[in-house]
């Protein structure tokens, strides 16, 4: 069921949001001891506020009634927040996300928090501290990450739309690898106020949903200038679901040149491929260009990612809340609670960022990554002024198995090859289900649009999702 | 050796905190003494999610220090982060300005025992202060995050200073204009200005600096003065016999006056500055700057120039004056109304100031308004009491509060300027000291001050002086 078809059922009386809540509650609980995409569900106080929401009318609340989980990472007041992290197990933020607040005031319905790699830290939701999320297409196949319980969630159909974080491709990765639609937008379009920090110049929170039109829905509520966040830019992209039905035609489109010897699944080329026809069939111009610098992109991502994080995550020290190990000294309670409450990857991620912070090595890691940061803005600013849209894979193929990559983490580094660019040029980018690998899993095809231009990306996504013929209901 | 074959060089980097409204990132109102823990938010709390949202009112404040100092204010400037864990520090980093700050390459003059001298700014930037942790027998280490995030400013001198009395003197005058700019309370034992000190020593006429130790924890100018003359020594003695200077920190201890160290250059940090993503590089336009020199009163240097031209005044005169804002409000009211600027520089200097000294009070709750002191010099001035009387009520002033007329009513201190009546006291006189009229008639014409004050005597100092003088004369000839 898609947003959009739950609010015709609103609009028609047929249905109340306390016996919409009820049946995804349901849903949730005879999948997810199979699926484990919650870290914490909700259930008393979501019909609390379904029951009142059942009283009110449902105008003026464009999510009235809309059950919605959210990733651990995003604070909701007074439920606990953990980053799937032993070193915030039991922490309940005193105050809510501007995404949340939004989400409420707009009629949403919150039923549970969603598990994740720790910190967003990861591209499979393998490295949570309580627990390993699965695919609903293929329980042995990770979901992706790091926003993995938020698409398995979505893809299971145990919520209409869930809301995950993107930091280097962490929402379109599995949404692409659970076949749901996953937006990130420009970034400064969605206030960061009650994200817990991964990487601040990377992170947006953004919609996972069935459709591209419910992913606009979504991001009209939750986008949007906040005075609580200074990186947020002015919402002038008005209603987004308005003008995505306009079609391909006209559309100056762009394709990474040589994509059929790029290091990708053989299907994703075949879809590239059939995709890039359909589109000149319907009058769009698509032509093939030099797409800056993918590898240099993902070093330049794991540089700034990792350092910021190293920072982010300072504050994790077991004197304010949560976790603390017991211990003799102010030094040794600091290194055991951090010692302890962390997961592997993400010490590994703080020590490598505190490196290329550090006196000496500044200059040519930090410093060098924020040059070559400036150049893929300048290159893609350069591109967006002659094409609409780039179009290219999602990740390099389907799923993998749960435990496959877990152990080489350059290998699992190497999935966000395509997303990375987006989170450093800060460009909105979209993932669309696009078919199916021989193995019967989903695979993705990514859109991305210049600063700012969601309007165009949505109504891009929109084509794309026709030609594919996925209406939100492929696992129904 | 000879003594002065060394040459000291000091900076000093000093820390104002700003009396904005609200803290730098948020909107919790900073309260000296508030119970702990208290004004706090998510924000300055640094918890998971929360961001900085920069305070205007604390950029404006930052610039009109800059523009006193004048400096240049950068167009963009940049917060970074400052990497440290320290359990008062709730992010473990502080926000603050590293290689962009707000103002740079600016000057403050100030007065020493060889002239005037010009001491370097080189940079004025903006930073969040960390919380206060107190260490209890019984009760641990406890952490009070009040003061997390409010405004600070660190002013970083150049390398300009040689004695730790031109450092107390920059001190001085740095305080003096933050208060005049009402930026800062300045007030250093309660910690809203603090004074870290950077010293080394070269051989004179070496371009090449020194080994420099710091000093930090110096909260009174004396402490300043002292702990650098201290240093100074410490360094001196060590060179003199030939061994190294070592990179060290040291804090001053007050109780037992001497330093003592707090940790060597192998304990330093590496603070892994880099830019703050959370917040945007900070612009600061013309008009922006415009309307911080527009909030910018007249400075006290400019105001102890205008003193001198204006009302004559000595220059140390102008000094005493200017060194309070409220002082040189205060005598410039009561200069104005009476229009005798030396009467009234002396009553304020000699009456006001010694009482503010011995009641330990601030010029802004003095009980005598400017004004009723005012009207109390003019009536000494024009003889409707005498200067003995004036005091008097001065002190009563002092006391009650009240008017100066209506204290010397209800005292009675209304000077005798009826002729007759000195006439009478004078006959009394005259006939009573036979002697002295004669030796007075003889030429002895200094007996004329006797006279006077036997009238002042006999009529308890109500008699008008000048008066009484002319009947005298009168009576016994000039």
């Amino acid at each position: 069921m898609s947003i959009s078809e739950l609010r015709k059922l609103y609009s028609e009386n047929k249905v109340k949001p306390s016996e919409v809540v009820r049946s995804c509650l349901d849903s949730i609980s005879s999948n997810d001891s199979r699926i484990e995409a919650f870290i914490n569900v909700i259930p008393e106080d979501a019909m609390k506020r379904a029951r009142h929401l059942d009283l009110e009318s449902s105008g003026g609340m464009p999510l009235y009634g809309i059950p919605i989980a959210v990733k651990d990472n995003i604070c909701t007041k007074g439920y606990e927040t953990t980053c799937a992290s032993k070193i915030l197990e039991g922490y309940r933020p005193p105050y809510n996300a501007t995404v949340v607040d939004r989400l409420l005031e707009a009629g949403a319905v919150i039923l549970g928090k969603t598990n994740m790699d720790e910190f967003a830290m990861g591209s499979s939701t393998e490295n949570s501290a309580y627990k390993i999320t699965k695919n609903p297409y293929n329980t042995e196949y990770a979901p992706g990450g790091s926003s993995g319980g938020s698409a398995a969630a979505v893809a299971a159909s145990m919520v209409p739309v869930s809301l995950g974080s993107d930091t280097g491709g962490s929402i379109r990765q599995p949404a692409s690898l659970c076949g749901v639609v996953g937006l990130k937008g420009t970034y400064g379009r969605v206030s960061r106020y009650g994200l817990i920090a991964f990487a601040s110049s990377l992170d947006q929170i953004g919609p996972i949903t069935r459709t591209v039109e419910d992913s606009a829905a979504v991001m009209n509520v939750i986008s949007g200038w906040d005075s609580r966040d200074a990186t947020t830019i002015p919402d002038s992209t008005g209603d987004l679901t308005r003008g995505i039905e306009k079609g391909a035609e006209g559309m100056k489109i762009a394709v990474p040149r040589g994509y059929e010897e790029m290091d990708v699944a053989g299907e994703i080329k075949e879809i590239l491929k059939g995709t890039i026809e359909k589109l000149e069939a319907e009058n769009a111009n698509v032509e093939f260009v030099e797409l800056p610098d993918m590898d240099a992109s993902i070093a330049c991502y794991y540089i700034l990612a990792n350092a910021e994080a190293s920072s982010n995550l300072a504050r994790y020290d077991g004197v304010k809340y949560a976790f603390r190990a017991e211990s003799e000294s102010l030094e040794e309670m600091y290194e055991r609670t951090r010692g302890e409450g962390f997961g592997d990857e993400v010490k590994r991620r703080v020590l490598l960022g505190t490196y290329v912070l550090s006196a000496g090595y500044y200059d040519a890691y930090y410093k060098k990554a924020q040059q070559v940061r400036a150049m893929i803005c300048s290159k893609f600013e350069s591109l967006f002024s002659r094409y609409d849209l780039v179009m290219l894979p999602t990740v390099p193929g389907p799923s993998f198995r749960i435990g496959e990559r877990i152990d080489n983490p350059i290998e699992m580094y190497l999935s966000d090859i395509f997303t990375t660019p987006a989170n450093i040029a800060g460009l909105p980018a979209i993932s669309v289900p696009a078919g199916f690998a021989e193995n019967g899993l989903p695979l993705g095809i990514q859109l991305l649009a210049g600063y700012a231009g969601e309007a165009k990306l949505l109504r891009g996504a929109a084509v794309l999702e026709r030609m594919y013929g996925f209406n939100g209901n492929k696992t129904e | 050796m000879n003594e002065n074959s060394y040459e000291t060089v000091i900076g000093l980097e000093v820390h104002a905190q700003l009396l904005t409204e609200t803290k730098l990132f948020c909107s919790c109102r900073p309260e000296y003494g508030a119970d702990p823990n208290t004004r706090v938010c998510p924000v300055c709390m640094g918890l998971p999610g929360a961001l900085p949202v920069l305070n205007k009112e604390s950029v404006t404040m930052a610039i009109m220090m800059g523009l006193a100092l004048e400096c240049d204010i950068a167009p963009e400037s940049v917060f970074s982060r400052k990497n440290y864990f320290y359990p008062d520090c709730p992010k473990n980093y502080q926000i603050s300005m590293y290689d962009k700050p707000l103002c740079g390459n600016g000057s403050l003059k100030i007065e020493t025992d060889a002239g005037e001298r010009t001491i370097g700014v080189e940079r004025i930037h903006l930073e969040d202060d960390s919380g206060k942790m107190s260490h209890e027998t019984g009760r641990g280490s406890l952490v009070d995050f009040n003061r997390c995030g409010v405004p600070l400013i660190e002013i970083v001198s150049r390398p300009d200073i040689r004695t730790g009395g031109e450092a107390a003197e920059y001190l001085m005058r740095l305080q003096q204009i933050l208060r005049y700019l009402g930026i800062c309370d300045g007030n250093l034992e309660e910690g809203s200005m603090r004074c870290d000190v950077n010293i080394s020593l070269r051989r004179t006429g070496s371009g090449k600096l020194g080994t420099k130790t710091e000093i930090k924890n110096l909260n009174s100018f004396k402490a300043v003065q002292k702990g650098i003359e201290f240093e100074v020594e410490r360094q001196r003695s060590l060179l003199e016999r030939g061994k190294r200077v070592e990179q060290i920190t040291n804090l001053w201890d007050q109780d037992r006056g001497r330093l003592v160290m707090m940790r060597s250059k192998e304990e330093a940090h590496d603070y892994r500055y880099f830019p703050e993503p959370d917040l945007l590089p900070l612009e600061v336009q013309g008009e922006w700057i415009e309307q911080a020199r527009e909030m910018i009163p007249e400075l006290p240097i400019e105001r102890e120039r205008r003193f001198k031209n204006e009302y004559g005044l000595s220059s140390y005169d102008c000094g005493v004056l200017c060194a309070d804002k409220g002082v040189a409000d205060y005598f410039e009211i009561v200069a104005k109304t009476t229009g005798l600027a030396k009467k009234s520089s002396n009553w304020v200097m000699r009456e006001v100031m010694g009482e503010l000294n011995n009641l330990a009070c601030a010029i802004e709750d003095f009980p005598v308004y400017p004004e009723n002191l005012a009207k109390l010099i003019k009536l000494v001035q024009d003889g409707t009491i005498s200067g003995s009387a004036g005091r008097e009520v001065f002190e009563e002033m002092i006391k009650s509060g009240g008017g100066p007329e209506e204290i010397i009513k209800r005292l009675g201190l209304e000077q005798i300027s009826n002729s007759i009546e000195i006439e009478s006291i004078i006959e009394e006189i005259i006939s009573d000291h036979p002697d002295e009229v004669s030796r007075y008639r003889e030429g002895k014409k200094k007996l004329l001050g006797f006279f006077v004050g036997q009238v002042m005597k006999k009529s308890r100092g109500k008699a008008n002086p000048k008066l009484a003088r002319d009947i005298i004369i009168g009576k016994l000839g000039g």
